[in-house]
């Protein structure tokens, strides 16, 4: 049996599934069965309470909304799924794989998805709900679905990466060269996330006449402490603009720092490895550290923010500031590997003019604060869909 | 102070304000020739807002994380004038520290080195039992913590017999012989913790079960490196004590703590199961959450300080590991200064994320 290997799991589906795979009718993006049964699988997980992120993604992917995306594209006539798509998903985030998957079922295809290596129990919780659905009512969808698990292993990846046509590899640069050990096929694609930074921008005016600020506090958290601020969603830098910067940094910060003291828990090693990061820059560029009573928040002011700097980004709440005085002067950091703004109090106008006049190398999201995590089917750049897909051209 | 006042003194005969006083000048005076010398140190210290004018006590010193010598280069002084360029262990594949020593600081580093242990072993050489392989140091050009420690307790060994071949079987002969001709006199035993238990002991008393014995009772040991992988096998000290005194009658067992960074100021371990920090050197326990300083008793984070590093800014430095103060200045055994203990490695701590990485990577 050429799917079934030593150390291979499959906790949806089977070698079988796998082996007929290719032989599948591709589906056109965002077909009806497909769409009833993210609805289903939402009307699943959406009760569960104990994990935020499970709900999370069963409110994405229930049907009102996978409509509203459907709406965004007018060529779904002349669309099929390109045939199989083999998703390599992070190991250490939880529910990124169902997001994935989710993308690949919704352009059209058949999916074969790597799982997690670490036990999850949401991975337990949305495979459990996957295979009740394919054992029941949405059988025909079971051909298309396969989850599995493996360690490590090359013959392994060689062997699902030899026949899909699109190739998602999550996890970041190293993930990707390790992955890419394995062939594809000439005409298989490949999508990769590879490591990134992001960055944030806040309205200091903006933010000292916003009323709620503890909720702007919580969005910030959210996008940082939440995971370590090590997503590669987590702004690292955060550049203030307006007239009132003194001002608003005292108090954003000091709100900062008593949540973080409220919520947060830094193991000693991850002290140890800020005081290193931080005097890793200081040895080589100039910067200056904002005094503070303890390490929770760690702030440095670099006196160029260029994307040299995003090179010493640390994590667990470390973070790089800079004052402004036009949004071009971002621009510096905007290179290749910045992915996601998060910004609160600029208009939004104030960036498409931005994007129009510099036109960076990078920035692949400008979302609100708080967002930054919140899965969207144009991801990193990519429009996922498209990407996954394929479009039949020549037909009027 | 200079560092030969330091040199000129018995090693354990500072109580805590004359070590104050004392530990103050001599680092604050490392401070400033190390930011007046090394840019990246100077670059350091003006990062953190640090006045070296305005110290009053060494504990207000910054400490710099081990792992900074193996992410950089640190140097106080020209190229040519490095002697030596001493590396960590590490598993392939990891970064070692790299810790550039001249003249001054590697002479230093030995009669420190010598003065501390003297004060244990009593002064004069012995007959000495390496218990390790020879070719642990046959590559002089990089010394690894295993050959830097060999090399350097191997001064205190007149004669020395390494007591493993290269395939790490016990040489049963060359022992017993070289045990024939310094009868009577007393023998340094120095090994790795781990070592000394796989390769020695365990092999001692399995002979010992074929009958075949060894009289270690004038020996006295002293082996450093760690108990995590004794832990792992359920043996603590007190067990490790016993169980070297039925195999072979060795009693005088100490264990020392110290590191490939500050070389010279190890920490021995004294009659009383304790380690000791001596005049050259000091530890303070860090609370991890502001690197504030922590109580006797309070488990915290190591800093090290030393007197000796000249030649690289590695003065005041921070471990990654965890341990606390037992008491100061009236341990049972008569010695000024700190007593401690080592709990070990701090938690690799699995951090959050999206890109399949862990929170550290030491």
């Amino acid at each position: 049996m050429p799917f079934s290997f030593n150390g291979l799991q499959y906790v949806v589906g089977a070698p079988e599934n796998v082996e007929g795979m290719k032989a599948l009718k591709p589906l056109r993006p965002f077909d009806d069965a497909v769409i009833a049964f993210l609805n289903d699988l939402s009307g699943e997980l959406r009760k569960v309470r104990e994990y935020p992120d499970v709900a999370t993604f069963g409110f994405w992917c229930r049907k009102a909304a996978l409509l509203q995306e459907k709406a965004k594209y007018d060529d779904i006539a002349e669309r099929f799924g390109k045939g199989v798509v083999f998703h390599s998903t992070p190991s250490n985030v939880p529910v990124n794989f169902a997001f994935s998957f989710a993308a690949g079922l919704l352009a059209g295809n058949a999916n074969v998805v790597r799982l997690p290596g670490k036990p999850f129990e949401q991975v337990d919780i949305i495979s459990a709900a996957v295979r009740k659905l394919l054992d029941g009512q949405h059988a025909n969808l079971a051909p298309y679905i396969a989850f599995v698990k493996f360690p490590p292993s090359k013959e392994i990846t060689d062997a699902f990466s030899a026949i899909c046509s699109v190739r998602v590899i999550w996890g970041g640069d190293r993930t990707v060269a390790e992955l890419r050990q394995s062939p594809i096929p000439a005409r298989t694609t490949e999508i990769t996330f590879a490591d990134r930074h992001s960055i944030a921008v806040i309205d200091a005016d903006a933010y000292l006449a916003a009323e709620r600020k503890d909720t702007i506090i919580q969005n910030f958290w959210n996008d940082t402490y939440y995971t370590d601020q090590n997503a590669c969603t987590s702004p690292r830098i955060i550049f203030w603009t307006g007239e009132k910067k003194a001002e608003a940094k005292e108090d954003f910060w000091s709100r900062v720092h008593e949540l973080v003291k409220q919520k947060y828990t830094l193991a000693p090693v991850q002290s140890v490895g800020k005081l290193t990061a931080l005097y890793s820059v200081a040895a080589v560029r100039k910067v200056s550290l904002v005094k503070s009573e303890d390490m929770l928040v760690t702030r440095l002011i670099p006196e160029t923010a260029d994307a040299g700097l995003m090179d010493y980004k640390y994590n667990s709440g470390f973070f790089f500031e800079k004052d402004i005085d036009r949004l071009a002067e971002i621009a510096g950091v905007c290179d290749l590997r910045c992915q996601t703004l998060t910004y609160y109090g600029v208009p939004e106008t104030d960036f498409r003019t931005f994007l129009e006049e510099t036109r960076p190398a990078g920035i692949d999201r400008i979302v609100p604060m708080g967002k930054s995590m919140d899965f969207a089917l144009v991801w990193d750049g990519y429009d996922l869909i498209r990407q996954m897909s394929r479009r039949i051209g020549g037909l009027s | 102070m200079t560092f030969d006042d330091f040199l000129n003194m018995p090693p354990f005969s500072m109580d805590k304000a004359e070590k104050e006083r004392a530990l103050t000048g001599r680092l604050a005076e490392l401070t400033k020739l190390h930011r007046a010398n090394c840019p990246e140190y100077a670059r350091m210290l003006e990062t953190v807002g640090f006045d070296p004018d305005g110290v009053t006590s060494y504990r207000d010193l910054p400490f710099l994380p081990v792992r900074l010598f193996k992410d950089m280069e640190l140097r106080s002084v020209p190229k040519e004038d490095v002697v030596k360029t001493m590396t960590s262990s590490g598993t392939t594949g990891q970064a070692v520290s790299k810790i550039y020593l001249d003249r001054t600081t590697s002479a230093n580093q030995q009669k420190t080195m010598v003065k501390i242990v003297s004060d244990f072993t009593g002064s004069g050489r012995m007959p000495m039992i390496i218990i390790d392989c020879p070719g642990v140091v046959k590559d002089r050009a990089m010394f690894s913590a295993r050959g830097a420690g060999i090399l350097g307790f191997s001064i205190f060994g007149a004669k020395k017999i390494y007591a493993l071949d290269d395939d790490m079987k016990l040489d049963v002969e060359g022992v017993k012989a070289f045990l024939e001709v310094y009868r009577g006199q007393k023998i340094l035993l120095f090994g790795f913790t781990f070592m000394v238990w796989q390769h020695f002991y365990k092999e001692l008393a399995r002979l010992k079960e074929e009958g075949i014995t060894f009289d270690l009772s004038n020996g006295i040991l002293i082996h450093g490196g760690g108990w995590k992988k004794l832990i792992s096998e359920a043996v603590s000290r007190d067990e490790f004590h016993r169980r070297m005194e039925e195999a072979c009658g060795l009693k005088d067992i100490h264990d020392y703590y110290g590191m490939v960074e500050q070389t010279g100021c190890i920490y021995m371990e004294c009659e009383c199961g304790h380690l000791h920090a001596s005049n050259f050197s000091d530890v303070i326990i860090r609370r991890p959450a502001n690197f504030s300083e922590a109580d006797i008793g309070e488990t915290g984070i190591i800093q090290v300080v030393s007197t000796i590093p000249e030649s690289y800014p590695g003065h005041s430095l921070l471990t990654e590991d965890e341990g606390s103060i037992l008491g100061e200045d009236d341990c049972p055994c008569g010695r000024k200064g700190k007593y401690f203990k080592i709990n070990g490695r701090l938690k690799n701590a699995e951090i959050r994320g999206c890109s399949d990485t862990y929170a550290v990577q030491f």
